[in-house]
């Protein structure tokens, strides 16, 4: 009886608990949680000493206007966006101020994932603003029409090269180029010379040491695929794919697997000394690294036609019932002070040419030269390719 | 005659009460699976389901029925297959050690037992690092053996192949085994077994016609599960067999969420749907004609310290295949955590390789001002809550089902196998489904003041509603195959003695079941701790549990990242460990005493 009593009293304990954050959850929301984690993120020694940055630094008045009374409600912004979003608190929280506005971010699986979730919200969207759609899918964003045309300001800063729609349905926000990765440590102790193009990648001399992502089931998995598709065409990249196959190319899922587990240079320590990865992991390993690095053990092959140079854009979704202040989020997204924190946040370059970039990516990595881009097809053909190429490679 | 009209009016009403009595327990189960499952499995179905498009074309201008129908033939033989011997796999693993800790009592059995519940809540990401550290091409197995023997190649090839998929599915699902056969095994009468030696019968004879007979619901009621889980399976596919094999979900994730192809998607999903339909159909048929009702017995009559030497070597062998089995690759993640590789990276780096805390120091400090960083306790307090909401709320809904499914009427063999489908759901399909149905304010507005937050897809409310609807079939069928053994004449006796309905539960029903019970409740705890799906679906990054933790840091490069990662799944997994010893324990205080 007794011991009846302690369950019926533990599960109602377990239960008035687990309501307990339920229930502030229903009510309004933001404030606490904004300021309760702003203390904590500013730690002192990730800002710099002299104080001339105006950003964050100073928590307490950071707080003040988020600190919304009970009841009054706040305006939202809502943001649909990729796994791989990432931002400082306080660039946000710096435009979350000026406008007096709490932005919420939707992370919606990956790029593909997220964008096909958008366009099946379409008829009632679940966010204000759109980014992430890359290069790779934007055909398939534009033809789904999900997004409102906006002529921003600041696109003006923007070189043309980026711009992919002309009805500026779709603004570009920054860009990265998939590029072969390399373990320094494997090619200097074998003193075996890094491949210098596609070709040399059929080599025997480089026989089972690359691994790829599957361009069914990963973004920069379909970025190698287009390259090859631009150097050999169609259906010549199938032909280049079974020399590889017969070369011992390793396929997985994904770039974590790719890169984690087969990777050697890679934490994984893993069997595969070349991964298809980003020009830009070169600077992540230092910028990562559980201890001070004076050299950067991955590097990235970027001979012309080698990489794929991905875009990512944004763009209003249709239907959203703040306007003006998703085209403020937009303006924000492409100018400076947003620009100037995606690279070490997000790992990618900013299109906006007046955002400076950090000393770590000067130093350890730079755009490809020549990098392959979106072929002319891409549209029609993108599902067929794939399927011929999964066809050719995995069965 | 005159007679007859009232009688027969009276006979109606008793009728229609009856049946309204039957009902009556479906109601708060089925109104709940009817919102968070049916409706928005509907809605996504509603949108993508059009055969149409086997006749012709896709948008993409591929024909389809020529290339679409023999994969999908291709991926459900497979499907079936890897779900059929994974479950093989299982019982042969799972029903040596249910026997272990049913009739055997052994110091620190708790927590060899949490330690077998362990990998079942873990993500699919962490699970394969675990399996890589240990089997991988670099991982301890294969450097150890090309030191010993001298090799160039890693002998021991594992990631990629089937065999991989199926050491990862009895890895996960074994708990099931143990926990739903062994507790009907330690609830078993002995007295039958006892009497079959009597009379001569060797043990192996008595294990075949008696024991395994009587242990035969579990043992069907735990496979179903299996092959239910294994069935779905996607994480494992995909990262540990790579992408040479598919499943159902995996192609309906490909289609859906990288093609857009959503009636190819629907298509598939509804012939997974159809598929565990049938499973648990042909399961609740079968189970009706087998379910033997004995006398049970409380747990800890039955199990004793091993004596003599062989009971010794049997206890001492399956403790050490467990500990093997699932101890070494949960023990590579810890001592990935506190490891620092990177001196074998670069010849250009200053520190030694060793040990180092500098992972665990690192998840409290938000390096990078990242807007998506999670103070871990943060995520810890997440996980719990959600956790503990899901314990309540499956069992709350899951008893009175399962009570009713105990004693099956005509509508229950109707129902039975409904219940089963949240398992044999595309995960995939159904978030799609969230995604559409829940994006509305369930009233109309203007009906609440704004600050009340009715609309589920931005309300943390969603994530234990999500776990729910995946660990009621759990539950359920846990409890049912407990109820099941309680004999009627136990009610029967305790009623004619003037003991009151609660009377009876309290004093003949929960004594028997509570064991069942307790690890129905441990299931649930599990299965929305190591949750991942319906936790990122939510359209708020501001409740983050521990495994949506551990995809952030996955997903960026850099040592620093994934040994955050690693020290983040070590505490889910300490943590699950913790709570499954605190559940269990609850039954500790005195199970004599009844």
């Amino acid at each position: 009886m007794k011991r009846i009593l302690f369950t019926i009293l533990l599960a109602s304990l377990l239960l008035s608990t687990g309501c307990a954050p339920a229930v502030t959850g229903i009510q309004s929301i933001q404030p606490t949680q904004a300021v309760a984690s702003a203390p904590t993120a500013f730690a002192p020694s990730t800002q710099a000493p002299s104080g001339d940055t105006p950003l964050p630094t100073d928590t307490s008045e950071a707080s003040t206007p988020s600190a919304v009374q009970p009841g009054q409600a706040t305006r939202t912004l809502t943001v649909m966006t990729h796994d791989s979003f990432a931002a400082s608190e306080g660039v946000i929280q710096e435009f979350e101020k000026a406008n007096n506005v709490k932005v919420n971010f939707v992370k919606s699986g990956d790029a593909g994932a997220a964008l096909n979730k958008a366009i099946l919200t379409k008829d009632a969207p679940i966010a204000d603003v759109f980014y992430g759609v890359d290069n790779t899918f934007l055909s398939r964003a534009l033809n789904a029409d999900i997004y409102e045309a906006y002529a921003s300001p600041l696109a003006d800063q923007i070189p043309d090269e980026f711009k992919l729609d002309l009805k500026n349905r779709a603004l570009p926000v920054d860009y990265g180029d998939v590029c072969i990765n390399y373990s320094k440590a494997f090619f200097a102790k074998n003193a075996l010379a890094v491949p210098a193009s596609l070709d040399d990648l059929i080599k025997p001399d480089y026989k089972g040491m690359l691994v790829v992502e599957n361009p069914a089931t990963s973004s920069p998995g379909l970025a190698f695929l287009l390259a090859t598709i631009q150097k050999y065409g169609d259906p010549g990249y199938l032909d280049y794919w079974k020399a590889l196959k017969a070369n011992g190319v390793v396929v997985v899922d994904g770039w974590e697997t790719a890169y984690y587990t087969n990777f050697s240079a890679s934490t994984g320590k893993g069997p595969q000394p070349m991964v298809v990865s980003y020009n830009s992991s070169p600077a992540a390993e230092v910028a990562f690294a559980t201890t001070q690095l004076s050299d950067t053990p991955v590097g990235s092959i970027s001979a012309p036609g080698t990489c794929f140079r991905q875009i990512e854009f944004v763009g209003i979704l249709k239907g959203t019932k703040n306007m003006v202040l998703a085209q403020k989020f937009v303006d924000f997204m492409l100018d400076v002070p947003f620009q100037e924190g995606m690279p070490l946040s997000m790992f990618v370059y900013p299109t906006n040419p007046k955002a400076a970039l950090p000393d770590v990516f000067t130093q350890y990595s730079k755009p490809a030269p020549q990098p392959a881009t979106v072929p002319a097809d891409l549209d029609t053909k993108r599902d067929a390719w794939i399927e011929a190429w999964t066809q050719a490679v995995l069965h | 005659m005159e007679n007859a009209h009232p009688q027969g009016k009276c006979k109606f009403s008793i009728m229609v009460l009856s049946s309204l009595r039957r009902l009556l327990p479906w109601l708060a189960p089925a109104v709940f699976l009817g919102l968070f499952f049916f409706i928005p499995l509907a809605r996504i179905l509603a949108l993508g389901l059009d055969f149409s498009f086997l006749s012709g074309f896709t948008q993409w201008k591929v024909p389809i029925s020529s290339v679409f129908l023999p994969r999908v033939f291709n991926v459900l033989g497979f499907t079936f297959t890897q779900a059929a011997l994974s479950t093989l796999l299982t019982l042969v693993l799972g029903l040596p050690l249910a026997y272990l800790f049913a009739r055997f009592e052994f110091p620190s059995k708790a927590i060899f037992r949490a330690l077998t519940a362990i990998p079942f809540m873990l993500p699919t990401v962490v699970v394969a690092a675990g399996f890589t550290a240990l089997l991988g091409p670099r991982g301890w197995i294969n450097l150890a053996l090309m030191a010993v023997l001298r090799l160039d190649q890693p002998p021991v090839v594992f990631v990629g192949t089937l065999t991989a998929i199926l050491v990862a599915h009895v890895f996960y699902n074994a708990t099931i085994v143990i926990r739903i056969v062994g507790n009907a095994w330690a609830g078993m009468e002995p007295r039958l077994q006892d009497a079959a030696r009597t009379l001569g019968a060797s043990p192996f004879k008595t294990l075949l016609h008696i024991t395994l007979p009587l242990l035969r619901p579990a043992i069907f009621a735990a496979s179903l599960l299996v092959f239910l889980f294994d069935f779905t399976s996607y994480g494992v596919i995909l990262l540990l067999g790579g992408p040479r094999f598919a499943t159902l979900e995996v192609e309906v994730y490909i289609q859906a969420l990288q093609m857009l192809n959503l009636p190819a998607a629907s298509l598939l999903s509804v012939v997974q749907l159809l598929c565990t339909l049938g499973f648990s159909a042909i399961y609740s048929r079968y189970i009706s004609s087998v379910t033997a009702v004995i006398r049970p017995r409380a747990a800890w009559q039955n199990a004793q310290k091993p004596r003599g030497l062989r009971q010794r070597i049997v206890v001492t062998g399956l403790l050490l295949v467990l500990v093997s089995f699932f101890l070494l690759p949960l023990l590579a993640l810890p001592l990935r955590s506190i490891s620092r590789l990177e001196a074998d990276r670069a010849s250009t780096v200053v520190s030694a390789p060793g040990l180092t805390l500098d992972f665990y120091r690192e998840l409290f400090i938000n390096r990078r001002d990242s807007i998506f960083y999670v103070p871990p306790f943060l995520a810890l307090r997440n996980s719990l809550a959600y956790a503990g909401v899901t314990v309540c709320l499956s069992m709350l809904l899951g008893f009175p089902a399962a009570a009713a499914l105990a004693r099956p009427g005509k509508l229950e063999k109707w129902l039975d196998p409904l219940l089963m489908l949240p398992l044999g759901a595309s995960s995939v399909t159904l978030g799609l489904g969230y995604l559409l149905t829940f994006n509305h304010t369930l009233l109309p507005p203007g009906w609440l003041p704004e600050s009340v937050n009715l609309n589920l897809l931005t309300s943390p409310v969603l994530v234990p509603l999500a776990h729910t609807t995946i660990a009621l079939p759990f539950v359920i069928r846990s409890l049912q195959a407990a109820l099941a053994q309680i004999p009627e004449r136990y009610h029967e006796a305790a009623a004619v003695l003037g003991a009151s309905r609660l009377q009876i539960w309290l004093n003949v029903v929960w004594p028997i079941i509570s064991r069942p019970a307790i690890a129905a409740g441990a299931f649930a705890f599990t299965i929305s701790l190591g949750e991942f799906g319906a936790a990122s679906l939510l359209v708020r990054p501001d409740y983050p549990t521990l495994p949506t933790a551990i995809y952030r840091f996955l997903s960026q490069p850099g040592a620093l990242n994934y040994g955050q990662a690693m020290s983040m799944a070590t505490i889910l997994m300490l943590v699950c460990g913790l709570g499954i010893l605190v559940i269990e324990g609850l039954r500790l205080p005195g199970t004599g005493d009844f």
